[in-house]
């Protein structure tokens, strides 16, 4: 069981500022349910700069709840320019500590305020040279650095606690070690080469376009489709309905679904159904 | 606050009967049970008791029970004895669903050069009997497959299997921790070579287990020492464990009856009653071949670590397959095989019922759960207006 402080376990149980707020000022999401957590977070801003309410929604668990819970209590009442400042530190600190395994929960808040001070401003939010490390949670080496120069982070162990890159596959680990050394000012080991997109956006593009532009015609003869899990670059489906029954369902799968793919999100997609 | 302990395929109380016989080994008879006097050899007698006790629980022979100090050591000396024993073959057949004992051991000998064959199991979480029989060759040297699985609870039809097996000249082991005391096993009459099993899941201390070789197993002691255990286990015995253990063996083979029909139903209750009551629930794995104390159920949309601290605030005790509480950052291995979707494999809590839990405990459990997973929804950025007015409209 983690040792998780009263404050965390009372902010968990009676989380504050949770919902919406109609037309935010500020809003990002961040995280994904494949990663198992994401944040919703928005803000709103009075004509001086202030932030006047702000709001949110978790997925995932207690320390992510009550990291949230804390951001919005945390904010209230400050300047854009003073939220700004606000490391993932300060909010743990607010928590009175937050288990090293469960520091990911305070990078997600800071990221998600970042993010959503980003979206007020109307700037991007990753700039375009960061590269992605971790494939398998779409960690960025800024991202990386960031952590590491933030938090006085030495090894790969604790950048996954604090990231969560690395903590997949565990392909990254070399680069997350060559990341390490080059914030600590030692030997510079260039990481490996790796391509541009995240899982996470592979996976969301895909989620969508199965939404979109497959699942209503499949509807059409009475079938669906599900997306189970997808693995590099192997996509998992399972069909419903018509199609699971159906013998030409393979050729559905392999033809049509593959052939969307491949148009909307990547060409290297393999479509593989699973029994369900 | 009253526990209400829905954890047992974690752990088990020790069970009072247990814990009664074992206390006198511990102060009065502690002698060692090797010792020529007769202070120690009167231990040495109630050892020998333990071991038949065990034996007839699996329907075996006293001298096919060796003592270990858990079901993870058992799990690794039958594997590395299999090996060991058969220098020339380099294969080994398991499944993507073991217990890490076997799981984590394979990987380990995987990278030592062996060959590993995992087999897939279907999303009920069953194993294709063609796709294993498939999987075995000339090189194989054990098959390590579970008897029941300890995240869903299915089991696997491992008589068969081991037949299989022995049809080829093949090694069959077996980590059968959640099966034993759960559903009738009779070794006499099924083509298992060696088979694990662990004190605390039924109701003796944490610390022992046991390996049972069946009479003929070619075997090399994994812990090398003195002479215990007919020279197939160094160490001096856990005397007030094994004793415990005997004890407890006896107890599973009388409640076996009631471990089939009254737990069974409570479970059954417990599982019925959620699903009908919660929206967007279901099981994972398949309801038939199942173990009687076990329910795994995903709750769509929300976080497993969360609803266990909720039932926490009420002194419920359960576990979870999510990412937060396996320790790794992804969902459980178990889950994963079995190919249960992201939105539902991070919300899966596994319920595991014991003879001691009782009617009005599932019913606090059935009336305390519904509110407290409609209150993490309401959390969820995922559980929008347009999928909580779906469930509303069946």
């Amino acid at each position: 069981m983690w040792e998780y402080t009263d404050k965390v376990k009372e902010h968990f149980l009676n989380p504050r500022n949770v919902g919406e707020i109609d037309n935010p000022d500020g809003v990002a999401e961040v995280g994904s349910i494949a990663c198992g957590d994401a944040l919703k977070f928005m803000f709103k801003v009075d004509e001086k700069g202030r932030i006047t309410d702000a709001k949110f929604k978790t997925f995932g668990c207690a320390s992510a709840i009550a990291s949230a819970s804390a951001l919005t209590e945390m904010i209230k009442g400050m300047t854009v320019e003073e939220a700004e400042r606000i490391t993932n530190q300060d909010i743990a600190q607010f928590l009175g500590g937050l288990p090293q395994e469960k520091m990911h929960c305070s990078v997600m808040g800071r990221e998600a305020l970042e993010a959503a001070i980003a979206n007020f401003k109307g700037s991007p939010t990753k700039a375009a040279d960061e590269e992605i490390i971790c494939q398998c949670f779409g960690i960025t080496d800024k991202e990386i650095e960031r952590a590491v120069l933030e938090n006085h982070l030495t090894s790969v162990e604790e950048v996954t606690n604090y990231t969560k890159a690395g903590g997949g596959c565990g392909n990254c680990h070399e680069a997350i070690q060559g990341l390490i050394n080059k914030v600590l000012g030692q030997m510079v080991e260039k990481p490996v080469a790796r391509p541009a997109m995240s899982n996470i956006k592979k996976i969301r593009m895909i989620e969508e376009t199965i939404d979109r532009e497959i699942r209503p015609s499949l509807k059409l003869d009475g079938g669906d489709i599900e997306l189970i899990d997808v693995i590099g670059n192997r996509v998992l489906v399972a069909t419903r309905g018509a199609c699971a029954s159906c013998q030409a369902a393979n050729r559905t799968l392999k033809f049509f679904v593959e052939t969307k793919l491949h148009e909307l999100v990547s060409s290297d997609l393999v479509v593989e159904e699973v029994s369900q | 606050m009253k526990t209400i302990y829905l954890d047992n395929n974690a752990t088990t109380q020790v069970a009072p009967e247990v814990l009664e016989v074992m206390l006198p080994y511990f102060s009065t008879f502690y002698g060692n049970p090797s010792s020529m006097h007769s202070f120690g050899g009167q231990v040495a007698r109630e050892i020998r008791k333990a071991r038949e006790q065990v034996a007839a629980l699996l329907g075996a022979s006293p001298e096919e029970i060796v003592f270990t100090s858990c079901g993870t050591e058992s799990d690794n000396a039958a594997i590395r004895a299999a090996l060991l024993a058969q220098p020339d073959k380099r294969h080994i057949v398991t499944s993507r669903v073991e217990h890490p004992a076997v799981r984590a051991l394979c990987a380990e000998l995987r990278s030592r050069g062996y060959r590993v064959t995992e087999l897939p199991v279907d999303a009920e979480g069953r194993l294709d009997l063609e796709q294993y029989k498939e999987s075995l060759t000339p090189d194989t040297a054990i098959v390590s497959l579970m008897w029941a699985n300890n995240e869903t609870g299915v089991i696997f039809p491992v008589e068969k299997a081991a037949e299989i097996a022995r049809a080829r000249g093949i090694l069959f082991h077996t980590d059968a921790v959640q099966a034993v005391g759960k559903i009738p096993i009779k070794m006499r009459n099924n083509a298992i070579d060696m088979l694990a099993l662990s004190g605390h899941k039924l109701h003796a201390p944490k610390g022992i287990g046991v390996l049972y070789i069946r009479k003929g197993t070619k075997f090399s002691p994994f812990l090398i020492g003195g002479h215990q255990e007919g020279g197939r286990r160094g160490g001096t015995e856990n005397t007030p464990s094994i004793i415990g253990l005997g004890m407890a063996c006896e107890l599973a083979d009388r409640n076996m009856g009631t471990e089939n029909t009254r737990v069974k139903q409570l479970r059954d209750k417990l599982e019925k009653t959620i699903l009908e009551t919660i929206p967007r629930s279901r099981v994972n794995g398949e309801t038939v071949n199942r173990l009687p104390n076990t329910s795994n159920i995903s709750f769509e949309f929300i976080e497993g670590e969360s609803i266990l601290l909720m039932m926490n605030e009420y002194g419920i005790c359960a576990s979870s397959g999510s990412a937060c509480t396996s320790g790794s950052l992804q969902p459980s291995h178990v889950l994963r095989a079995m190919g249960v979707p992201f939105t539902m494999a991070h919300g899966s809590i596994r319920f595991s019922l014991s003879v001691y839990n009782t009617e009005d405990e599932i019913d606090f459990v059935i009336e305390k759960l519904p509110p407290i997973i409609e209150n993490l929804r309401a959390l969820s950025p995922y559980w929008t207006a347009e999928v909580a007015g779906a469930c509303k409209a069946v």
